[in-house]
């Protein structure tokens, strides 16, 4: 067997995602069931160079990796659900300061303590609206091992090019099971590296004036540039402004760097959606039980596909409307009480033709639980 | 260089009251810069959320003004993504103690080479006029309208049990203490804290009827003395100034780099 094909965890597979992709500093605290992304890197970083410490909670470890950014270098950190509501108010710090870091949340089962060792997807909100203010965020999810090394290796590209915080929202299921991963050669994934700024010593540098294509070129601390970054509005250096114009444009800024790209930030996968009249949405690991269920039912004739979103945020509104528009039946598979659901009601044109099939109770949701709820939607009974 | 050099002329005026005593510490922290020499671009001054945490603005450093408390696991990263960065971290006494209390008492326990810097006004300035944990016991606030019943603790005590390496204390009265205490804690390596008594005569002046800035000063002058002193002996009410503990002890980036060098031999 060659060694860059493995078996082992998801927790693992973004561990190697993330080195693949250029990690260099991580801080975090330990909780179920994300613990093995920290242990990993504590043995993995050091021997490439790259740097790991625990803190003394989640809000230090969000805070260290924003000063290590800001360094040059590329983070991350990683939680489950009390840690990543923790890390929120630092969360919007690095929004509102436009530092580049992934946060990976390992979801588990909430609010508060909530079932730490089963699975839920019950986070996928908290990632869109957890901290403060309008803004707006990136969130990938993934369901498989190869593609929880992709996403993990496009969270970080798109945390550089948008100089944004990415998260990463995995499950328990995703997160602790064991499977196949063909490590991808170097150079097989393409890499976005930071954009660092061409302006020489001593010519004044604005660190907080985007180019034209929106994009703002870094310096990083302990260059040659000094400059300072804050989370209260700023201008142009990054010095705090109340101006009314400044605050207008800066909240503008942060949120259409994002939504005007949703095209580039939007990854899915589809599957048999031309002709499906019954499709199903899904994300993360519901997203393979659904598949199952494809696979079954489409030999025995049943005109079924599925729509694996992994981009959650910003929500792909276009791509669901034209995936989904013709079919007869939408059902959204997913671990919590409707999050997703919500959102492609809000798209679609007849909301009242998109049903939820979930599972609240900390049990993985089974093909057959999706196939009684299809059932119920045809007038079939289960 | 001069002191203006290390200034941001272009963001002045600042937001202190007159008579705030802030002011007085970003002057003494600047001679004590300027004194060792440093380049500008060697120094990574962080800060939270207060009157004190404004300071990171002003100067010509690179500057990172965070969130409430936070800091020094801000600093943290900072320092040891880039040890060969100073790093200095100026703090309200809540924000280093109340909502950064836990953060503090860690980054003591590493001993990592930052320069923690507790402003401490005995209140919350930015909100107006709150009690803070070291307003002390019987002092008014507005959120101590009947008197306070917090009891506060010694901060150079707590520096010093957290495990720091450099614990100093002086006030805004003693400026060429002050500056000389700046030095070595910066020049130390290692966690130095230096905790600065600094007058907010806006609200723990005026809630506590101490009088103007320089009234407040000269009970600084009148309820301090130098560490060790026999003053002390006769009035265990005096607050000591001065250099607590200077000790070398194994740095937290040193001591990370031998875990790079182990990890590296492992795979070779
Ligand atoms: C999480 C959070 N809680 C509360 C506040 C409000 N707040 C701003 S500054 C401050 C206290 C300031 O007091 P101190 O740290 O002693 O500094 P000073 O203003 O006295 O220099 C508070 C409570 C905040 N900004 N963030
Ligand atoms: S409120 Fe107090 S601490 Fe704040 S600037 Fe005024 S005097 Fe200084």
């Amino acid at each position: 067997m060659s060694d860059n094909i493995k078996f082992l965890q998801g927790n693992e597979a973004c561990v190697e995602g993330a080195l693949y992709a250029g990690l260099e500093f991580f801080a975090g605290y330990p909780i179920t069931p994300s613990t093995e992304i920290a242990e990993l890197l504590a043995y993995r970083l050091p021997q490439r160079g790259g740097r790991f410490i625990q803190m003394e909670d989640e809000i230090a470890s969000m805070c260290a990796i924003i000063g290590a950014s800001l360094t040059g270098r590329k983070v991350m950190t990683a939680t489950s659900g009390p840690g990543f509501s923790l890390m929120q108010e630092a969360l919007g710090y690095a929004i509102m300061a436009e530092i580049p870091c992934v946060i990976v949340n390992v979801q588990r089962g909430g609010p508060s303590t909530g079932i730490p060792t089963h699975v839920s997807q019950g986070d996928v909100n908290q990632a869109r609206w957890g901290t403060h203010g309008d803004h707006a965020v990136v969130t990938l999810t993934a369901s498989n091992h190869q593609d929880v090394f992709a996403m993990t290796v496009e969270a970080f590209n798109i945390a550089e090019t948008y100089r944004t915080p990415v998260i990463l929202l995995f499950d328990e299921v995703v997160g602790h099971m064991r499977e196949q991963l063909v490590v991808p050669q170097e150079g097989e994934l393409a890499l976005v590296e930071r954009l660092r700024t061409a302006v020489k010593a001593g010519v004044d540098y604005h660190p907080y004036l985007p180019r034209e294509d929106g994009r703002l070129p870094m310096s990083d601390f302990g260059g040659i540039h000094r400059y300072n970054v804050t989370g209260l509005f700023h201008d142009m250096w990054g010095f705090p402004s109340d101006k009314p114009q400044v605050v207008h444009d800066l909240i503008r800024h942060l949120v259409d760097k994002i939504n005007n790209n949703v095209n580039q930030i939007t990854k899915y996968k589809s599957y048999y959606l031309d002709d499906a009249e019954f499709i199903l949405i899904s994300y993360g690991a519901s997203a393979r039980s659904a598949l199952h269920l494809v696979e079954y039912l489409r030999p025995r004739g049943e005109r079924i596909g599925l729509l694996e979103l992994q981009t959650l945020w910003p929500f792909p509104d276009y791509l669901v409307r034209e995936k989904c528009g013709h079919a007869k039946y939408v059902i959204v598979v997913e671990m919590n009480m409707g999050q997703i659901l919500q959102e492609v009601r809000r798209v679609m044109d007849q909301p009242q033709k998109v049903f939820l099939a979930n599972r609240i109770d900390g049990v993985f949701i089974t093909p057959m639980d999706i196939r009684n709820i299809m059932r119920v939607v045809q007038g079939k009974g289960v | 260089m001069a002191i203006k050099e290390y200034i941001r002329e272009r963001f002045f005026p600042h937001i202190w009251c007159p008579g705030c005593g802030h002011g007085i510490v970003l002057n003494s922290l600047l001679r004590a810069i300027e004194k060792l020499g440093m380049s500008k671009n060697e120094i990574v001054m962080v800060s939270g959320i207060g009157c004190s945490s404004r300071i990171s603005g002003y100067v010509d450093f690179h500057t990172l003004h965070t969130i409430h408390g936070r800091a020094l696991a801000f600093a943290t990263g900072v320092k040891l993504s880039r040890p060969e960065l100073n790093l200095i971290v100026p703090m309200g006494d809540g924000d280093a103690l109340a909502i950064g209390g836990n953060h503090f008492i860690h980054a003591a326990r590493r001993n990592i080479d930052i320069t923690a810097i507790v402003m401490n006004n005995r209140i919350y300035g930015m909100t107006g006029g709150q009690y803070s944990p070291l307003s002390g016991y019987g002092t008014m606030a507005t959120t101590a309208p009947y008197t306070n019943i917090d009891h506060s603790f010694d901060t150079v005590q707590l520096a010093m049990a957290a495990g720091a390496t450099f614990v100093a204390r002086t006030t805004t009265y003693h400026v060429q203490q002050m500056t000389k205490i700046f030095r070595e804690a910066v020049l130390h390596e290692g966690f130095s804290v230096v905790e600065v008594l600094s007058q907010c005569p806006t609200y723990f002046g005026r809630k506590n009827r101490l009088g103007t800035a320089v009234d407040m000063m000269e009970q600084y002058k009148n309820n301090t003395t130098p560490v060790g002193s026999k003053a002390k002996k006769e009035n265990p009410d005096l607050i000591e100034r001065g250099i607590f503990v200077q000790k070398e002890l194994p740095e937290y980036c040193h001591e990370y780099d031998k875990i790079i060098e182990r990890a590296m031999q492992k795979i070779t």
